[in-house]
């Protein structure tokens, strides 16, 4: 078990400006965590911090495990923008299971299964590039799949997807939740933060301005940023 | 003297292009082995003086080929610290020299292509748990056909040169005589259609090698995406 994961007085500053924090918070095993806030507000860069590919310049990101490489087998992250390895579908999920460390059959016999998962079994064969975007992103969530990972966090995952392919997206990333898989997802669409999310991690200026089960969060925030973003009616837009 | 389309059936002519092409390929595909992950390693790479490597290496992209020439030969002279060899005046000390040429153009042009696909990678590879060597070889491998242009700029370059492989070759009839040498040569004789003969058949043979190149980065940007 790698989690809970705790991020202790945590920033993170760009060009001069603090773009998060200082921070504290914990995630736990359980709920399905939905990171929201408007562009800007530091959901993107505080989900790389905690999956270890920004070091925070204050404060402390730490699992539960000490060693890091073996914290990070244990956590995968889907992108805005899927990249695929210029090779077939399959290939791209066995090389997430090489890298992990397993060894053929079983390694095909996980891609595949992965695949299946997905709905993307018909295209194995295929090159990965050739896919639609929506397939691409599916496959970078076979790929997360295969390597059964305790921790997935989804970084706008359906951002620049149509509403077919975001429903394709949000069944998966409900089978992980099912599967027992710790979800942290950052979005700023509300109706699919209601529909995958348990609670809510409300950014504002990259401090976190209040954490909230979901339903709490959008029938009565506390917070009149969050009542303001709810509302649509941010004062900077 | 020979006249200008009968020398084209001169099995002379025929050695001299032989010899000319297994320098060539020699250098270029001993270049690629060396300079192709030293480009990506320093494309990935985070160390102290990174950047200055980047500009030198830039700059030894236009290495003048007599210098090198001479350098080599210095080397491989028979007072020379490689002189016990007995390389000098052989076709191996013109793939040493054409190697040299070379290298910095395989190397220079595949950390650009490395650095720039990076950019793309780097997140998701990282999230994967790919650092280092893996990572730099992941790239370059998905890259490869784009790495096509590398090949060729140092093939064209090899296959162009005259000064380093006259040098160090010696022009040797028979034995280290290549087309450069042998158009500058015979040139100054006055054997033009000899020499005419021989630019020719170098032109072609640069374009036939940059025509299947083309040809084979195409397929496969279709067969992979």
């Amino acid at each position: 078990m790698i989690l809970p994961l705790e991020l202790h007085d945590v920033s993170f500053s760009a060009g001069g400006r603090q773009v998060i924090g200082p921070l504290s918070l914990q995630i736990a095993a359980g709920p399905a965590t939905i990171i929201l806030g408007a562009n800007g507000a530091g959901k993107s860069l505080l989900m790389r911090l905690m999956h270890g590919l920004l070091p925070p310049q204050t404060g402390r990101v730490a699992w539960q495990e000490p060693d890091p490489r073996r914290a990070r087998r244990l956590q995968a992250m889907v992108f805005q923008r899927p990249i695929m390895l210029r090779r077939s579908v399959l290939a791209n999920v066995q090389y997430a299971l090489k890298v992990a460390g397993i060894a053929e059959p079983g390694r095909t016999r996980e891609a595949l299964a992965a695949l299946h998962e997905v709905g993307l079994n018909s295209l194995a064969s295929q090159p990965a590039r050739a896919l639609s975007g929506g397939e691409q992103q599916r496959l970078a969530l076979a790929r997360a799949w295969a390597l059964h990972p305790e921790v997935l966090f989804l970084d706008e995952p359906t951002a620049s997807l149509d509403p077919t392919a975001t429903r394709e997206i949000e069944a998966v990333i409900r089978a992980f939740d099912a599967a027992g898989t710790k979800i942290v997802m950052a979005t700023h669409n509300l109706g699919q933060a209601r529909r995958l999310g348990d609670e809510v991690i409300f950014l504002h200026r990259g401090r976190l301005v209040e954490r909230a089960p979901v339903e709490q969060f959008f029938a009565a925030p506390r917070s009149s940023e969050a009542a303001a973003f709810i509302k649509g009616e941010l004062p900077w837009i | 003297m020979h006249n200008f389309p009968g020398v084209l059936g001169d099995a002379e002519l025929w050695r001299i292009v032989g010899l000319s092409l297994q320098v060539s390929l020699s250098a270029v595909a001993i270049a690629m082995a060396l300079g192709l992950p030293l480009g990506a390693a320093l494309a990935v790479g985070r160390f102290p003086g990174r950047t200055a490597l980047v500009v030198a290496l830039n700059a030894l992209m236009g290495l003048p080929p007599v210098v090198v020439g001479l350098v080599v030969y210095l080397l491989l002279s028979r007072a020379g610290p490689l002189g016990d060899l007995g390389l000098l005046f052989t076709p191996g000390a013109m793939v040493i020299a054409q190697t040299i040429l070379i290298l910095p153009i395989a190397a220079a042009l595949c950390r650009q292509a490395v650095e720039d696909a990076w950019r793309e990678y780097e997140e998701q590879l990282r999230s994967l748990g790919v650092d280092g060597v893996r990572a730099a070889l992941t790239v370059l491998w998905d890259i490869r056909f784009s790495l096509l242009t590398a090949v060729l700029a140092g093939l064209g370059r090899a296959s162009a040169e005259v000064g380093a492989v006259m040098i160090v070759g010696g022009n040797i009839d028979g034995v280290t005589r290549v087309m450069t040498t042998t158009i500058a040569l015979e040139t100054s004789k006055g054997d033009l259609p000899l020499a005419l003969g021989l630019g020719i058949v170098l032109i072609a043979i640069v374009l036939a090698l940059n025509a299947a190149a083309q040809g084979v980065k195409e397929f496969v940007q279709r067969r992979f995406g």
